[in-house]
């Protein structure tokens, strides 16, 4: 099971926080900001895991975002990856090739895609095309009834 | 709310048009609030940290005021500026109930920023959590199954106990429903509530099974999911479970030999995760049971042999494999197959593949060790890696393949991996080193000898035990060994003070004081030529030293700064002793002049020291010899743990301080000249009697000296009076403890210390777990604040247990931190012990659920328990 996601930036600024376990505020910020700067303290060779406290911590760079998943020691750390490459490719397509920016401008798009694939930790959907297609019905929902309140 | 479904409704109209007329009033009444675009570019555009506070503390006071009005239609666009403030790091706990509302809106677009919000803002531990219950409890219920999905999914986030407990049945409705969309969410939600309660399985047990026959993969990967953790959460439904392998058997076989199908397709892999979930579900299953296993015997040699692997879903999936193929009673040649997947994946460019692939090997090395050996030398070799997940795992590799046969060369390279590795891993490398070394030493003098390495190598990082457990070795060693000892001592201690390396090394200058101290008159004769220094490269560099030369070395390191009291104690007793060792009169005098100069000494503990051997060296010098005799030889201790040491010093300070104790009762028998209340302090520690061994060895070393009782009992008494420290500082006890505990002895407990303890609470212990010679107890201990420290002992009679695990769960008001443990192997007469610290701050009654599991014989065993008698001022 994930126990939380983070997206940072090569600066290291927090993009996104995904907690599915329960943690004092104070506790997610020193957590949040510990990993951040182990994770860009390593070096482009390095593997992409990493033991951290008592999870296992997965990351990939794509461009200048990093992303990073918090799993426990009996997952599958090589389908982490393959799960976060799934996000990214779900987040390209949404986005149309999709930059830092986007998901700046639009992280609440970005958390809605997140939780149409991932689930209270667990993978709930496998197929691409489900998920967009779940969120273009609650997009087209939203512009329906109150456009523009949002943005 | 949607108006085209329901037809025509003139009540529903009449409310939208309602609504619509209030957005309109409220649109001119109050001016349109920033944009979050603007907002995100106006942080955006701050050029300072301050200036970035600025805009955020401006735009949270306009948020405040804008909750403090009702019924905003701006709301969501508020509470999504907030969100966008959160994320930065600022604070925005204000806006928790305004999540709450936007919930209870019926408008599509604030449920979805409310919801998002809630996950956000809010966790289990908040207190509006009755309210998002009923909210949650709408929407479950709602027609629009996006609406059920934003519920589901938020329940799934942040259930507490309560909330699983209250919505259970909701979500158990919701797993039947025939919509994918909802059940697949339903179903997760239900692996959560099982997570945090695992009692509420039992009802979601009959809609689980059918969730298998369906066709869509989002219903079957999280199906899978759901059963696997039932299956993780009781053996009983482990074993209900069983008669799903051929259903998942054939699901699998179906994704393999199905074409190409694009929706699930992942570089020429059919849904790869699917695929992960269910082969460790069947591991699961196939774990201990030979029928369970033969039914996916082909199965996975199908997976293993037809799976494309010049992409990483492919190694994904082969990596499982590997893992369900050594965890279940698998065909030997399948067996044969998976150790040779480990062995590509450890040749494989890419280093994530080959952290899994020693990762796997590690958990497979007590399956098949002879099959791991074989790719020894590309595991050593990964010590030398860059990246330290890698150098991690190479590391704790190779310690588990260490055995009799190869243990000379992989010393080597670990002993040459602990000198450069980082300071994180050197004290655990130093440790196992030593245990290998103790379990696999080829003969007495490599053991000593790699010892010494240790010593060398791990500098401070030493573990504090293994200081007295190679004095124990050294001491019991036959004579030849022991002068070897001190001369290579000698060496390493000589080499360390003159190049100013000391303080790095404290443990080795302990160990070589101490050795010294021991057996200097064998380092410093003539006789020791006999004995061969060669090492293994072939060099001989040690030099005899002089008398006079070795004196002067000790001169340097007493007077060094910055060694530590205790490395000095070491060498203050070492130098006294070497003052009977060594011949000259010229030396016995220096030393006698050092010795003087600690008389004087800042540290109240040295001086003490320095004033008491002083005396040797006047008017009791008769009893110098007699009082620094060898020690005998010293017993193996049954492995004292550090961490126990530390934590349960209630327990064992008095096993060490008893036999000085006890020495010192003997000599002042029937005098008077004591009452004067300097042995007072530890009135009840005197009385107890004991058998200790060690006490024995230093009442038999008093047996054989031929004191008349007027001398001793004079002797503690005139020493204290010519001595200038207040007596009362100094505890009577001190003073014999220089002379006759071993150096590796602590320090008697300080009475202040003993108070302390005391005010800290009795000590409650109770078993809880005992079956087939294997016993946990648990012992609680108050501590400051709101806190208590546990400590979890493990012990068994017959047989050993590797891979041991403890596990605890703690009601979630309480906070658990769980220290590391003393290791996984349990021997015979040996312990585990594990510390926990548990902090509850609203003092609720402690329960503490415990799970152990380890493996008999390779038989694995899973026990659990709870503990809910602890005493109730635990907290107080």
């Amino acid at each position: 099971m994930m126990q939380f996601m983070l997206l940072f930036s090569r600066q290291g600024k927090l993009r996104l926080q995904k907690w599915y376990v329960a943690h004092p505020d104070k506790l997610k910020k020193k957590i949040t900001r510990e990993l951040i700067t182990t994770v860009l303290a390593r070096k482009p060779k390095m593997c992409s895991f990493l033991e951290w406290k008592d999870v296992k911590v997965v990351y990939k760079r794509y461009a200048s975002l990093y992303f990073c998943c918090a799993m426990e020691q009996e997952d599958n750390e090589l389908l982490t990856l393959e799960l976060i490459h799934r996000y990214v490719e779900l987040l390209d397509k949404y986005f149309g090739s999709v930059c830092e920016l986007d998901i700046i401008f639009n992280f609440e798009k970005a958390y809605f895609i997140l939780d149409e694939l991932v689930l209270g930790g667990e993978l709930q959907e496998t197929s691409k095309k489900n998920v967009l297609k779940a969120i273009a019905a609650q997009d087209l929902l939203q512009e329906d009834l109150n456009d523009g309140l949002l943005h | 709310m949607n108006g085209s479904e329901s037809g025509f409704n003139p009540a529903f109209n009449i409310a939208t048009i309602k609504q619509v007329v209030n957005e309109a009033i409220e649109r001119v009444r109050m001016p349109t609030p920033t944009r979050l675009r603007d907002l995100i570019r106006q942080i955006r555009a701050a050029r300072t940290a301050a200036e970035e506070r600025s805009v955020v503390n401006k735009e949270c006071a306009y948020i405040r005021s804008t909750f403090r009005e009702e019924d905003s239609v701006w709301r969501c666009r508020n509470i999504a500026k907030l969100l966008y403030i959160h994320m930065l790091g600022y604070p925005a706990h204000f806006g928790q109930l305004e999540c709450l509302k936007l919930i209870a809106s019926p408008r599509f677009t604030d449920k979805r920023v409310g919801y998002l919000g809630a996950m956000l803002l809010l966790d289990e531990r908040q207190d509006v959590h009755l309210l998002i219950t009923n909210c949650l409890k709408n929407d479950l219920n709602s027609n629009t199954q996006f609406v059920v999905g934003l519920a589901l999914c938020t329940l799934g986030a942040i259930a507490s106990p309560e909330m699983a407990r209250d919505l259970a049945s909701e979500v158990e409705r919701l797993i039947k429903s025939p919509n994918a969309y909802i059940k697949k969410k339903a179903a997760l939600c239900a692996f959560r509530i099982i997570r945090r309660v695992p009692d509420l399985m039992e009802m979601f047990l009959p809609a689980t099974r059918s969730l298998l026959t369906e066709k869509n993969h989002g219903v079957l990967i999280t199906g899978v999911t759901l059963i696997t953790e039932m299956c993780e959460n009781s053996p009983d439904t482990l074993n209900h479970f069983k008669k799903i392998v051929p259903n998942l058997v054939r699901i699998l076989k179906n994704l393999i030999l199905a074409g190409y199908s694009p929706e699930h397709d992942v570089s020429g892999v059919s849904d790869p995760f699917l695929q992960v979930k269910i082969l460790r579900l069947l591991r699961i299953l196939g774990k201990n049971d030979a029928e369970a296993s033969e039914a996916m015997n082909d199965i996975l040699a199908q997976v293993a042999t037809n799976t494309e692997t010049s992409k990483n879903v492919g190694n994904t999936i082969l990596y499982e494999t590997v893992l369900s193929i050594m965890d279940i009673k698998s065909e030997s040649s399948l067996r044969v197959l998976a150790v040779n997947i480990l062995g590509r994946f450890l040749l494989n460019n890419d280093k994530n593949i080959r952290y899994v692939a020693l990762n796997t090997l590690l958990r497979t090395v007590h399956v098949d060790t002879s099959a791991v050996q074989r790719h020894r030398t590309t595991i050593l070799e990964c010590l030398k890696d860059p990246d330290i997940s890698i150098r991690r795992r190479a590391m704790e590799l190779s310690f588990a393949l260490v055995n009799g046969q190869n243990i000379r060369g992989m010393m080597k390279e670990l002993l040459a991996f602990l000198e450069r590795s980082d300071a994180e891993f050197k004290a655990h490398c130093s440790s196992a080193v030593v245990l290998a070394a103790e379990r696999y030493a080829p003969s007495d003098k490599w053991h000593l000898d790699t010892l010494f390495k240790v010593l060398l190598k791990a500098g401070n990082y030493l573990r504090d035990d293994t200081v007295s457990s190679t004095i124990q070795i050294i001491s019991s060693a036959a004579t030849e060994r022991q002068a070897y000892g001190a001369m290579r001592l000698w060496t390493s201690l000589e080499q360390s003070a003159v190049s100013g390396l000391a303080t790095e090394k404290q443990p080795l200058i302990q160990v070589a004081a101490w050795t010294i101290g021991e057996y200097g008159d064998l380092l410093v004769s003539e006789a020791s030529s006999a004995i061969s220094m060669v090492d293994e490269d072939g060099v001989d560099d040690f030099v005899r030293p002089t008398e006079e030369y070795v004196i002067d070395i000790y001169q340097k390191l007493l007077w060094s700064t910055q060694l530590s009291i205790s490395t000095k104690e070491f060498l203050l007793l070492s130098l006294a002793k070497l003052s009977t060792r060594f011949t000259t009169q010229a030396s016995q005098e220096k030393i006698r002049v050092i010795i003087d100069t600690f008389g004087s000494h800042i540290h109240i503990e040295l001086q003490q020291r320095g004033v008491e051997l002083s005396q040797l060296f006047r008017q009791y010098g008769h009893l110098r010899p007699a009082l620094l005799e060898r020690m005998p030889a010293m017993e193996p201790v049954a492995a004292p743990h550090r961490d126990e040491q530390e934590l349960d010093l209630s327990d064992t300070s008095p096993d060490h301080t008893k036999p000085d104790q006890d020495a010192l009762l003997d000599l002042i028998n029937g005098s008077d000249s004591l009452t004067n209340g300097d042995v007072e302090h530890q009135p009840e520690q005197i009385a107890t009697t004991n058998n200790n061994t060690s006490s024995n060895d230093i009442l038999d070393l008093l047996s054989g000296l031929d004191l008349t009782p007027s001398v001793p009992a004079a002797a503690p008494a005139v020493l204290l009076a010519n001595n200038n420290v207040e007596p009362s500082a100094a505890p009577a006890a001190l003073l014999l403890d220089g002379l006759f505990a071993p150096p590796a002895t602590p320090q008697p407990p300080h009475p202040a210390d003993a108070n302390e303890r005391n005010a800290a609470g009795a000590e409650w212990e109770r078993a809880v777990l005992e079956r087939g010679g294997v016993r946990v107890c648990v012992s609680a201990r108050r501590a400051a604040g709101a806190a208590a420290t546990l400590t979890a002992r493990a012990t068994s009679q017959l047989h050993t247990l590797t891979d041991f695990l403890f596990q605890a769960a703690v009601p979630k008001k309480i906070q658990l931190d769980m220290m590391s443990p003393s290791g996984t192997t349990l021997s015979p007469q040996g312990e585990i012990t594990q510390v926990l610290k548990v902090t509850n701050p609203t003092k609720t009654p402690l329960r503490l659920r415990i799970r152990v599991s380890y493996n008999i014989d390779g038989t694995p065993v899973l026990e659990q328990t709870e503990i809910n008698n602890f005493p109730a001022d635990l907290f107080n």
